[in-house]
């Protein structure tokens, strides 16, 4: 292991896409920045906060509508028209294929995965101006959640860190 | 291929400082390669992961997972941590005589 100059120490990953795909790059970053011993946090903000909200964060789903990358039945079939993808339950469809792989390389569901990064040390943040416009209370986190930040405590919390956004 | 001494005994090693053979492994090499990443006593703890990591290696051809060594191996993240602070199962997994996790999780 390596103890260079430019290692990476501490990150802030700004979580802001409330789909699948949205929320599990962040987390994939998160808990593999961890497993480097990098200081780890994350900000969930607009429709990326649904990935702390204990009542949704186990139905999140992939978008099947204006992916053009998105192709059926695997990754190198055909284009998905975004029509298709339009018909009711292609979202549930897709989100359930990508979970039985994701599975397959044990990567967690959500809920696990929040409470494997929060027992890593990552801290799990939401961000203020979400939590009022969506008209949120602490009983809607899990438990993992750690604290209502505004955007300018999130900038003194990650003090020093990269900022990723995703 | 580059080769090592630790703990009196000569084995292969990669450019990282991970055997690359686990057959050539014993408890004392593993003792030895912890005192030298920082992780010092040993303790049933530690050999409790390094053992189902060994264990795991055999049967699956791979290093586990977290969420493996959680779930399958009962051994909680917290005290998976806490145990090997910064970079757990690279720690560990050297210290077990396998190589470098090539997992994203």
């Amino acid at each position: 292991m390596s103890e260079t100059n430019d290692k990476i120490k501490k990150i802030s990953i700004v979580c802001s896409k409330g789909s699948l795909e949205g929320i599990y790059p962040a987390l994939i970053m998160a808990n593999g920045a961890r497993m480097e011993g990098i200081e780890t946090s994350i900000f969930f903000t607009f429709f990326g906060l649904y990935a702390v909200l204990k009542k949704f964060n186990s139905k999140i789903k992939i978008a099947t509508v204006g992916n053009p990358a998105m192709r059926v039945p695997d990754a190198k079939g055909m284009p998905l028209p975004t029509i298709i993808g339009a018909i009711p339950g292609m979202s549930a469809f897709a989100t359930k294929m990508m979970m039985k792989e994701m599975e397959q390389l044990d990567i967690p569901p959500i809920p696990e995965f929040l409470e494997m990064i929060h027992d890593a040390g990552g801290k799990l943040y939401a961000c203020k101006a979400t939590v009022d416009m969506f008209h949120l209370e602490p009983e809607d986190f899990c438990d993992e959640m750690e604290k209502v930040l505004t955007v300018g405590e999130f900038y003194e919390l990650s003090a020093g860190a990269e900022i990723i956004f995703t | 291929m580059p080769s090592a001494t630790i703990a009196g005994v000569t084995v292969d090693v990669n450019e990282e400082g991970y055997m690359t053979d686990p057959g050539q492994w014993t408890r004392a090499i593993g003792e030895a390669i912890a005192a030298e990443i920082g992780i010092a006593p040993m303790t049933e703890g530690h050999w409790r992961v390094v053992d189902f990591l060994r264990a795991d290696f055999a049967e699956k051809g791979q290093v586990p997972t977290i969420r493996r060594i959680k779930n399958a191996g009962g051994i909680p993240t917290k005290e998976l941590y806490a145990l090997f602070p910064d970079g757990p199962v690279k720690k560990a997994s050297k210290i077990a005589g396998l190589l470098k996790p090539a997992s994203c999780i």
